[in-house]
């Protein structure tokens, strides 16, 4: 029962991914990949990683993909903005690419998984939030405070950026007189 | 197949998926679409050795992960609105040079 879920979530990530490169509208490969979100999600449910889960959903599919929402609809890019379609040579240079990678990738994988000694997880009575809580605050303090920061320096940079950089910006008007 | 070994598979192919993206498409934002993907991807495998070597520490690791790609989506987007607002394109192909 549960491998048939671990199945029908894997299955729905990968039919996500592939719709998210497939699709020519950029409104529809966001919302493809919000799809992708919600059955990795899943899967960290099924790992029995709850807040990973939860933070997954609010930060991916409710902040990131809206963002990307957002922009698309800003600069309107529906429908009506058809880029040309990569040329044959591009998509078979990116076939085989992506033929080979996968082929790395898989065989170490399959090297790993198969020799892997499967140990016991964390007792299914703990309370995972709490452990996870503990972890995060006691020995991983220090690179906690400097994400806190690195997200201020993302903030600062994108207004610096969008202030600046447009061809309105006082910045860039004052270089190219 | 374990579920172990599974989620692996998923998390290799997740990534793959995300590597050609790159390769192939050439809308700025569906390739930085195909980039959450690897980081996803990446997600997926942490949590998945983190629950099978019984630790919590691959979780964190999903954090500042996450973290990091949201302060990349921001900037990123940021950059696009400007490079459209210079070139009303976002083809990465139209993007070779750094000056107008």
């Amino acid at each position: 029962m549960e491998t048939l879920l671990y199945l029908v979530f894997g299955l729905t990530a990968l039919i996500g991914a592939v719709l998210v490169i497939v699709n020519r509208n950029p409104v529809y490969s966001a919302l493809s990949l919000v799809l992708t979100m919600f059955a990795v999600s899943a899967l960290y449910v099924l790992q029995q990683a709850y807040f990973v889960a939860a933070v997954q959903l609010v930060v991916y599919a409710g902040a990131i993909v809206v963002l990307f929402l957002f922009v698309i609809m800003l600069l309107n890019l529906g429908e009506s903005d058809n880029l040309p379609v990569a040329s044959g040579a591009r998509r078979f240079l990116g076939a085989i690419l992506g033929v080979t990678f996968a082929g790395i990738v898989g065989a170490v994988v399959w090297e790993y998984a198969s020799t892997a000694r499967i140990a016991a997880g964390p007792a299914s009575d703990v309370d995972h939030t709490k452990q996870l809580a503990r972890v995060l605050f006691q020995n991983y303090l220090l690179p906690f405070e400097v994400v806190s920061l690195v997200l201020l320096a993302a903030l600062v940079g994108i207004i610096v950026l969008i202030r600046t950089g447009g061809s309105g910006g006082d910045a860039s008007e004052a270089d190219h007189v | 197949m374990s579920s172990f070994a599974l989620c692996l598979a998923v998390s290799a192919a997740l990534f793959t998926l995300g590597v050609v993206g790159v390769m192939v498409k050439r809308n700025a934002i569906v390739v930085f679409m195909c980039i959450e993907l690897m980081l996803n991807a990446a997600n997926l495998a942490f949590v998945t050795f983190s629950r099978q070597h019984g630790g919590m520490d691959g979780q964190i690791f999903v954090f500042f992960v996450m973290a990091i790609a949201a302060a990349e989506v921001a900037i990123g987007l940021a950059i696009i609105v400007t490079v459209f607002k210079n070139r009303a394109s976002i083809n990465v192909d139209d993007v070779t040079m750094l000056r107008r």
